[in-house]
């Protein structure tokens, strides 16, 4: 029962007293390296875009036997509509058809029946079990709605974090959300995952739990620089990320718990969006100690604080000191 | 901290109960419920198999039949003011029509004569309800018309042809007996339709694919359709259903619509009782009847076609005045065609051509795998989770894991509220919100461990958490639902499902994380006593 009453184990040991900010041009160098890297990748060779964005047809047939790759290209080679890519997909008896967006709008659906009329000819007995079939038209506005949603997201962001916090703050959490983003990029086009609607979502589910994430050392930022009046800026900011390392991993920890198992049973429609969402989280949580303090530390150094250099009176504060700080939080504090 | 006023607990534990109840919908089904407590989540089209369609409706057929009557239009009124007028052509692509005036002197007659031809639109934003003219007319000195469809004009027939449309699109589906079937407008000039348990759409397709304008026509008898000459003013060259010697035949149809389709009142597939060939009956509504008669009457012994969507289904010469206003059309007819052809009359036809612009069907079996897939991971989150809080965090931690259970039950609460559909990417963000759900509880868990450090009593420690933990759970979560915001507003189909769940899960946890929790720790703080937390 006592297992059950107290904690059994921490993830990081109480007084943890890491200096973050030693490594904070590395963890920025870094970061550039693998954000510039994964924009590189994302041109060349590019990402496997879906259906959504690109247009085209998608269909998952199952044939009463084993399927006859062969046989079944054959079948629908023939019917001239475009580069056909045919392959196994799961269990030997189903097979994935995937053809590039027709020239018509109207000509997709054409394709389709021919298609589904040809495959039933070539292997008698198969049935369709998923089609998807996207126009031209509908697939540009899907790309451009999913980048507006990315880019109005982040906006808001900005401002909201503005608002609540100062610009240096705001600035510091979009950069790192960008970088994030951009990385999260680079990792669909290394893994070949299928870049979609379904990915933008977990791009976008990334950014606000990566933003949230920040928030919070943010916040334990600023409540400090009300607490500690003359400490310089480095020093509150790697106290405030280790306060909040227990919070930032825990966190962390049971979202990526939960999405683990999406990516280990999920089914092929979700495995790409967890395992999306696996890697954005393990960026996202590094990136709030690596990247969005850094870069708070050098825009802030001289504005968020003046005299950053002063004497370190309030360096390690005995408890008694903290309650007094904490008596006048508020009472004045950065420029709101 | 420990002081809860009575009236919060039980609001409180209110909201639990009531939760439950709104979630009990969900396990009968829903023909078994009265229509009031049917508040379901019901499985999205990913889940149960069944077709989503968009279409799109072809504008550009509905401006240049706008421009076509235009062009009829001002061919007759032209005539009756005795104007002469030459070069009178449409222009669908620029949304105009011109001519010019043989004599400068009638210009102002002829704009005159073409204004009346304009159809009054509702100016928008106008709470007045005043309405302009749709076409724009303008001369030019050298004696030239030009009437224009405005912009205001466009949108307007466009919402029209759209709202038309839907009606037609309803009715033809409801023929065909697909149950629960959702038609709505998307955007502009769109129509989304979805059809739960369609697995093979295709007939579905056909017969919204296309437009069923039946329309009745004289044959011009002097002009010679298999020739290669441009058919005379007012005449068009049509091809007919049937084939002859390899070739489809050809007829010279006049363009004035002598009867319209609009005007049946009925139309069912029969058997010929002569010689057993599949046809359709039609009945007239009354003006309907009129109208076949007098043509019928004035045109024994000429021939008459039958017009379906610009193609010539029969043209059968008329032997007798037709006055009980029912017909039958035979054309090469199978039951199922016949059959189609009835169910298209009934329902009317479509202001345009509707294409289909996007498809997703999924089949029943890869639904259910899907489900299957999606009720594995979510219990295989929940339990990774739920061992986790409980072993990092203790007794704080369990406390928590019981209001991860309230909002699981008050998220599936909430989504019957809304009627909501529950997609795959929806259960993605159930597992989701499992893990994200305990964000606000580490924060609070955090927070009582730092102030229990510091050297606070336990009620000191409980209480500073609780308070100093709020202000950063809103503002983390604030961003969290501006991202799941955003993606509503620009997602589509499932993706909105999606941001759905995640953003009452995110609202749920803030609720269960700071009141809920805090109860439960009051509860457990006055009964113990404590002198120490367990943190």
């Amino acid at each position: 029962m006592l297992g059950f009453y107290r904690p059994l184990f921490r993830l990081v040991p109480d007084n943890t007293k890491i200096q973050f900010m030693k490594g904070r041009v590395a963890g920025l160098v870094v970061s550039a390296i693998l954000s510039i890297g994964s924009v590189i990748l994302a041109i060349h060779p590019g990402l496997e875009q879906g259906i959504d964005f690109k247009g085209g047809i998608t269909m998952e047939a199952r044939t009463p036997g084993p399927a006859d790759l062969g046989r079944l290209r054959a079948a629908v080679s023939g019917l001239n509509v475009g580069d056909v890519g045919l392959q196994q997909f799961g269990d030997a008896d189903t097979v994935l058809i995937r053809l590039p967006v027709q020239g018509e709008e109207a000509a997709t659906q054409q394709a389709v029946s021919r298609v589904r009329g040809a495959l039933e000819g070539a292997a008698p007995g198969t049935r369709i079990l998923r089609t998807e079939a996207v126009g031209n038209r509908v697939s540009d506005e899907l790309f451009t709605g999913g980048l507006i949603a990315l880019a109005i997201s982040l906006g808001a962001m900005l401002i909201y974090i503005w608002v609540r916090f100062e610009w240096q703050f705001a600035i510091g959490a979009i950069v790192t959300l960008i970088l994030d983003t951009t990385k999260v990029v680079g990792f669909l086009a290394v893994t070949r995952l299928e870049f979609n609607l379904t990915t933008i979502a977990a791009i976008l589910t990334i950014i606000g739990f990566s933003a949230n994430d920040k928030v919070v050392v943010y916040d334990r930022m600023r409540e400090n620089l009300r607490k500690f009046k003359t400490m310089p800026l480095r020093e509150l900011i790697d106290r405030s990320i280790n306060e909040t390392l227990n919070r930032t991993l825990g966190t962390s920890m049971t979202l990526f718990l939960s999405a683990l198992p999406l990516a280990l049973f999920g089914g092929d429609t979700l495995s790409g969006f967890a395992w999306t969402m696996l890697f954005g989280i393990v960026v996202s949580a590094s990136s709030s100690i690596f990247i969005a303090a850094p870069i708070l530390l050098f825009l802030g150094e001289n504005r968020l604080r003046r005299g950053t250099e002063a004497p370190k009176v309030a360096a390690p504060r005995p408890p008694n000191a903290a309650k007094a700080a904490a008596a006048t939080q508020g009472a004045a504090g950065p420029r709101r | 901290m420990l002081y809860f006023a009575r009236w919060k607990v039980a609001a409180i534990l209110g909201v639990i109960a009531l939760g439950l109840l709104l979630c009990v919908p969900n396990l009968v089904p829903r023909s078994a419920l009265p229509s009031w407590a049917a508040r379901q989540i019901s499985l999205g089209l990913d889940l149960r198999g069944g077709s989503y369609l968009l279409l799109e409706v072809d504008m550009n057929a509905v401006v240049r039949e706008r421009v076509e009557s235009l062009v009829d239009g001002a061919r007759t009124r032209l005539r009756t003011a005795n104007v002469g007028y030459m070069n009178l052509a449409g222009d669908p692509n620029n949304r105009h029509l011109s001519f010019r005036v043989r004599d400068a002197a009638q210009v102002d007659a002829a704009a005159a004569a073409i204004r009346e031809l304009s159809n009054p639109i509702p100016v928008r934003g106008s709470p007045t309800g005043a309405t302009e003219p749709d076409i724009a007319v303008t001369t030019a000195p050298d004696g030239t018309v030009t009437a224009a469809l405005s912009d205001a004009a466009l949108v307007a027939r466009a919402g029209g042809a759209v709202e038309q449309s839907i009606e037609i699109v309803r009715r033809r589906i409801d023929e065909t007996g697909v149950a629960e079937a959702l038609i709505a407008r998307q955007g502009q000039s769109r129509i989304l339709v979805q059809l739960p348990g369609v697995e093979d759409p295709n007939r579905i397709k056909d017969l919204l694919g296309r437009t069923a304008r039946m329309t009745f026509h004289l044959l011009d008898e002097n002009a010679n359709p298999q020739g290669t000459g441009a058919p005379p003013p007012g005449v068009q060259f049509l091809q007919g259903e049937t084939r002859q010697g390899g070739l489809p035949e050809r007829y010279a149809v006049r363009r004035r619509v002598e009867v319209d389709g609009a005007n049946l009142s009925d139309a069912r597939a029969g058997q010929d009782s002569r010689n057993g060939e599949w046809v359709v009956n039609f009945t007239f509504d009354s003006v309907g009847t009129r109208r076949f008669a007098e043509v019928t009457r004035q045109n024994v012994g000429r021939p008459f076609a039958i017009v379906l969507d610009d193609k010539v289904i029969t043209a059968p010469v008329i032997r007798e005045p037709i006055i009980g206003g029912s017909g039958q059309i035979s054309g090469s007819f199978n039951a199922r065609t016949a059959n189609d052809v009835a169910v298209l009359l009934r329902a009317g036809a479509l202001p345009a051509p509707l294409t289909v612009v996007e498809e997703r069907t999924v089949g029943p079996e890869l639904g259910a795998d899907a489900i299957r897939a999606g009720v594995i991971s979510l219990l295989a989150g929940a339990a990774f989770v739920f061992l986790y809080m409980g072993f990092a965090y203790g007794l704080l931690g369990w406390f928590a894991n019981v209001a991860l259970l309230v909002n699981i039950l008050l998220m599936i609460a909430a989504l019957s509220l809304l009627q909501a559909t529950l997609t795959l990417p929806g259960i993605a963000g159930i597992v989701l919100t499992l893990g994200t759900a305990l964000d606000a509880n580490i924060l609070i868990n955090e927070r009582i461990r730092e102030e229990t450090k510091a050297g606070r009593t336990p009620i000191q420690a409980l209480e500073l958490g609780f308070t100093k933990a709020s202000g950063t759970i809103m503002d983390s979560n604030l961003t969290n639902l501006i991202a799941m915001v955003c993606l509503y507003a620009f997602g589509s189909g499932p993706v909105k499902g999606f941001a759905v769940t995640v953003a009452i899960g995110t609202v749920v946890q803030m609720w269960t994380a700071t009141t809920l929790v805090r109860l439960l720790v009051s509860w457990w703080y006055r009964a113990r006593r404590p002198r120490e937390l367990p943190v």
